[in-house]
């Protein structure tokens, strides 16, 4: 699905990513781990199509499609979703008209029927259900004001309401109280299926008791220095990164 | 009334001025460039008016002429020479063209993207409209529904003559000539407008738009506006339209005049779209327009605008609130982008006391344009116990353009209590960036991330004048990014 091959990036001429590779299958889930400024979420941002960081060296291909040719929002057509380390602020815009705007994007591109209201409400509902989170929030403005457990919550919503083949889920576990971290973890487990994959970049090895991965990369300077199984990641909780 | 019987109403009238004489008649009636006492004389002898009202415009012209224009705004254009104006010239003759396939496929373009009915887009680019339903008599109907209750909407050289009391009693109270150049200059030479008077105890049943008003043509240049609502009356008055307005008139001077008097009520509001120029700025309109308001005991004078036209605009509808209790306020969203350049605002004059007062302003820039908040609040020492609220932000797009804030703050006494908050933000990258990665294209994101921006402000509209209002602020900023 994911075919990730030497890729070097630059942000403001400083080098990030020194030759990372990564391929994910479908159905498959990967946590990504790594210190702080290793260039987890520059990773995350590529794959998304952020134009700031300014590709050297290196391919991406998805699904058969040469990703770098393609625009954010191409991207998130094809089925990629990121669920942002910090979700950004859009102020008077309701989170009911946000997700009806993508989903109906969606829907245009795929020349499907865009949704009603009524339908919509109806899956927004259902899917605030899934992750325990109060219909009042579909009429607050996007990420404003939101606590940082709320804006994570609702970068899960979209994720549901999108359904993407990809998702790259970046510290969605950071801010989040216990009961909450359950019932995200538990909304991402629903997700799952044998043709999406999952990115899960956390610091933390309690999300992947509840979201277990398939493989654990620890990514260090720009590079993935070591890839294993779901022990690896309780191998790092003892041992730190020093002790690789 | 009925939505639907005011749709049609507004779509019989509109074609009215095809059929009436006056356009016709008129129509190679021109004067010569240049003023002088005899343009103006010329003018009112035109116009057919009595001689208080030339005296009137003589005294205004006398003033005009020991007076220069204001520069203090923060505004870049260059000199207007007043000789090489025409001043009074007939109304165009609008049904001109056979059909829509000879108007310009531009404004085309924008008036379906604007969702503006077929009858309608023939109205605004001048086809020529079959009348198949007796006009005369809806237009009757919806006269007679208004002055059953005593109200009085006609144009403002109709008023002149038929109410000649009521407009002498309050033509140029609020709005003196002297109060500015651009006053005076209108005070002289107003061309048309509206004339409203709502009588005590009454509600004005519907929205009273200049749409509705059958000597509408011709009238863009020098507009004159005079509301009067008398004791407990209740009116809401929308001004212009968000289909584009062409005009060869580079100058624009109007004026408006509201009179709230004891516990009544004005609710003006305005969506203005003069041609803005071309995308290097030239050939737009420059607006430079005078509106105030007084509001007696307990009354309310609330301004709504959306301001997207105009290469130049010089705009501060204000309100002085004279009576104990009186409310002003002012709302406002002003676009610029290209080389377009805004300087406009409020004053709120607070003379009664417990008057309040509330000002939001919004402005955008995108491209090369410059948009500037101006307001001054101003509660003099008898006014105890007055408020004041404030809030002025800026939304830039890009690099190039400019906002800036200038609140002047007067508070005469301690009683009184005045907030002001500014903001200046950007749309971000990453809010487009936000947008993006959920499938939303630029242009879709930025119309979002605007409209919720402006929120606060397009839920004060008409319903249906938001609803337009939304679309041509999404068609203003179209090509802003990127
Ligand atoms: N916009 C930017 N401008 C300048 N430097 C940047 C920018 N974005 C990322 N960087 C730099 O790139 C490096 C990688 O950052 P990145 O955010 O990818 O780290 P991370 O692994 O996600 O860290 P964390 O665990 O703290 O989230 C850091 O050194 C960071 O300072
Ligand atoms: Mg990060």
């Amino acid at each position: 699905m994911l075919k990730i091959k030497n890729l070097h990036c630059n942000i403001n001429s400083i080098p990030v990513l020194k030759g990372l590779n990564l391929t994910i299958n479908p159905g498959e889930v990967h946590a990504i781990m790594g210190p702080n400024g290793s260039g987890k979420s520059t990773l995350a941002s590529i794959i998304a199509g952020n134009e700031n960081y300014e590709i050297t060296q290196g391919s991406i291909n998805f699904s058969n499609n040469d990703l770098l040719d393609f625009s954010p929002e191409e991207r998130s057509h094809l089925g990629i979703f990121l669920s942002f380390q910090y979700p950004v602020e859009i102020p008077g815009v309701s989170v009911s008209n946000f997700i009806k705007t993508a989903v109906n994007e969606h829907k245009k591109i795929n020349n499907s029927k865009e949704l009603t209201s009524t339908e919509l409400l109806k899956l927004m509902k259902s899917n605030l259900k899934l992750l325990d989170m109060d219909p009042s929030f579909l009429s607050r403005s996007m990420n404003d004001g939101f606590s940082g457990g709320e804006k994570k919550r609702n970068e899960i919503f979209q994720l549901a309401m999108l359904q993407p083949k990809l998702s790259i889920l970046d510290e969605i576990d950071s801010g989040l109280d216990i009961d909450a971290l359950r019932v995200v973890a538990a909304g991402v487990n629903k997700l799952r299926s044998d043709s999406n994959s999952f990115i899960i970049i956390t610091h933390y090895q309690r999300l992947l008791n509840y979201i277990s991965p398939d493989f654990v990369h620890v990514l260090n300077d720009g590079k993935i220095v070591k890839s294993g199984d779901a022990k690896l990641a309780l191998e790092l909780e003892e041992k730190g990164y020093d002790g690789l | 009334m009925e939505k639907k019987d005011e749709k049609k109403i507004i779509a019989e009238i509109t074609e009215q001025s095809y059929k009436y004489g006056f356009v016709s008649k008129l129509d190679s009636d021109t004067i010569d460039k240049g003023l002088n006492e005899d343009t103006i004389k010329l003018i009112s002898q035109k116009k057919g008016e009595p001689e208080w009202m030339l005296e009137k415009r003589l005294n205004a012209f006398k003033l005009l002429k020991t007076m220069k224009p204001p520069n203090w705004a923060n505004l870049k254009f260059d000199e207007i020479d007043l000789q090489n104006i025409i001043y009074y010239s007939a109304p165009k003759k609008k049904a001109s063209l056979k059909s829509l396939d000879e108007a310009d496929p531009e404004l085309l373009k924008t008036l379906n993207k604007l969702g503006i009915s077929i009858e309608e887009q023939k109205r605004l680019t001048g086809v020529a409209v079959d009348v198949v339903i007796d006009s005369v008599s809806v237009s009757t109907s919806f006269k007679e529904k208004l002055s059953e209750l005593g109200i009085i909407f006609c144009s403002i050289s109709e008023a002149i003559k038929k109410y000649p009391e009521l407009v002498k009693k309050y033509i140029g109270t609020v709005v003196p000539p002297k109060d500015n150049f651009f006053a005076a200059l209108n005070s002289a030479v107003f061309s048309d407008g509206s004339f409203c008077f709502i009588p005590k105890g009454v509600k004005c049943p519907m929205e009273l738009s200049t749409y509705f008003r059958i000597n509408e043509a011709g009238t863009g240049q020098f507009e004159r506006t005079l509301i009067i609502a008398e004791e407990n009356s209740f009116v809401s008055y929308l001004e212009g339209c968000t289909a584009p307005q062409r005009d060869e008139n580079q100058l624009h001077a109007a004026i408006v005049e509201l009179i709230a008097l004891d516990s009544a009520e004005i609710k003006y509001s305005t969506v203005q779209n003069w041609y803005p120029g071309d995308k290097d700025g030239k050939g737009g309109v420059y607006n430079f327009v005078t509106k105030r308001g007084i509001a007696h005991k307990k009354a309310k004078i609330s301004w709504t605008q959306v301001e997207t036209g105009s290469s130049i605009t010089w705009k501060y509808p204000s309100c002085i609130l004279k009576g104990d209790d009186s409310i002003g306020e002012f709302f406002s969203i002003a676009v610029t982008n290209n080389y377009q350049q805004a300087d406009t605002g409020t004053k709120m004059i607070h003379l009664g006391n417990r008057t309040k007062s509330t000002i939001i302003s919004k402005g955008i820039s995108a491209g090369n344009s410059n948009s500037s908040y101006r307001g001054l609040v101003q509660i003099n020492r008898q006014a105890k116990n007055s408020r004041n609220f404030s809030q002025c932000d800026s939304l830039l797009m890009g690099n190039k353009c400019g906002a800036h804030t200038f609140p002047y703050i007067k508070v005469r006494n301690k009683s009184s209590v005045v907030e002001h908050e500014a903001t200046t933000s950007k749309i971000g990258e990453d809010q487009l960036f936000y947008c993006n990665q959920r499938g939303i294209g630029n242009e879709e994101s930025i119309a979002l991330i605007v409209n919720g921006y402006c929120k606060d402000i397009l839920q004060k509209l008409p319903m249906e004048f938001a609803i337009e209002a939304k679309k041509l602020l999404e068609i203003t900023l179209e090509d802003s990014v990127g």
